[in-house]
């Protein structure tokens, strides 16, 4: 479960763009199984982009965002070669954090 | 307020015994922190966030019109508002509207990409938070679920 994140920062005239595309069941607790038990809640519930230790984004996720979550953002103040860090939190306390040069 | 205490109750670790012995649930557990995302409704999930909202034609939603796989709809919600400083995503007709809430930073674009479930054709609704108050704007994306769309 608790893949990679494939992370690509591009700057271009001051602006950078994010695009975050991460490995998550993103099971919503609804479904259920083949035997017909639920299957249990597991989603990312948190997400922080940070450069330099600033935040640059913030999230707060229920259950509906799709598995292997994806999310594009932009930001101003980073340059190439400065890199670009996203950490996710789950439901259940899990955490991963990748991080990524900005090209 | 509830979700003060809920808060306050969380972070001393004392919700993990009240789930432990019983008294709160772990979705309600869960829910502390997190105003709006366990409402079932959108009306609730809108009250959670901050209230009304007026309508606003400097949000923009982009999603399909239609969308064969409602498992994976792409959103994109774009606000021109100056001092946009949180967006709500949130699908009027799913279990639980409310679906992301993204907090933009001063230096960070007031436009954020993602892809979302939709259980069926619904409502999508943006609320961004700018200068204190709350705007909103809608789009509905309809939903086609397996076969062979259309």
């Amino acid at each position: 479960m608790a893949g990679p994140m494939r992370i690509r920062a591009t700057e271009e005239g001051g602006l950078t763009t994010v695009r975050v595309l991460m490995a998550h069941p993103m099971e919503t607790g609804l479904r259920r199984g083949p035997d017909g038990a639920p299957i249990p809640a597991q989603y990312i519930t948190n997400v922080e982009a940070t450069h330099n230790g600033r935040t640059v984004l913030s999230g707060v996720w229920g259950p509906a965002v799709s598995q292997n979550p994806f999310m594009a953002f932009k930001f101003r103040g980073a340059t190439k070669g400065q890199r670009v860090s996203v950490r996710w939190t789950d439901n259940r306390g899990a955490t991963r954090t990748d991080e990524a040069a900005i090209t | 307020m509830i979700s003060t205490r809920r808060t306050v109750l969380q972070a001393t670790g004392a919700m993990a015994t009240l789930v432990a012995l019983g008294i709160v649930t772990a979705q309600q557990a869960h829910a502390a922190g997190r105003p709006g995302f366990e409402a079932r409704t959108l009306q609730d999930a809108l009250r959670a966030i901050g209230g009304a909202a007026a309508t606003s034609d400097q949000i923009s939603i982009v999603s399909p019109d239609i969308a064969e796989n409602g498992a994976v709809v792409p959103v994109t919600v774009i606000s021109r508002l100056p001092k946009s400083t949180e967006m709500f995503v949130l699908v009027e007709r799913n279990p639980l509207p409310l679906t992301a809430a993204f907090t933009i930073p001063e230096g960070t674009e007031a436009e954020i990409q993602t892809r979302l479930r939709m259980g069926e054709s619904s409502n999508i609704v943006a609320v961004v938070r700018a200068d204190g108050r709350l705007f909103s704007a809608v789009k509905e994306t309809k939903v086609t679920l397996g076969g062979c769309g259309g």
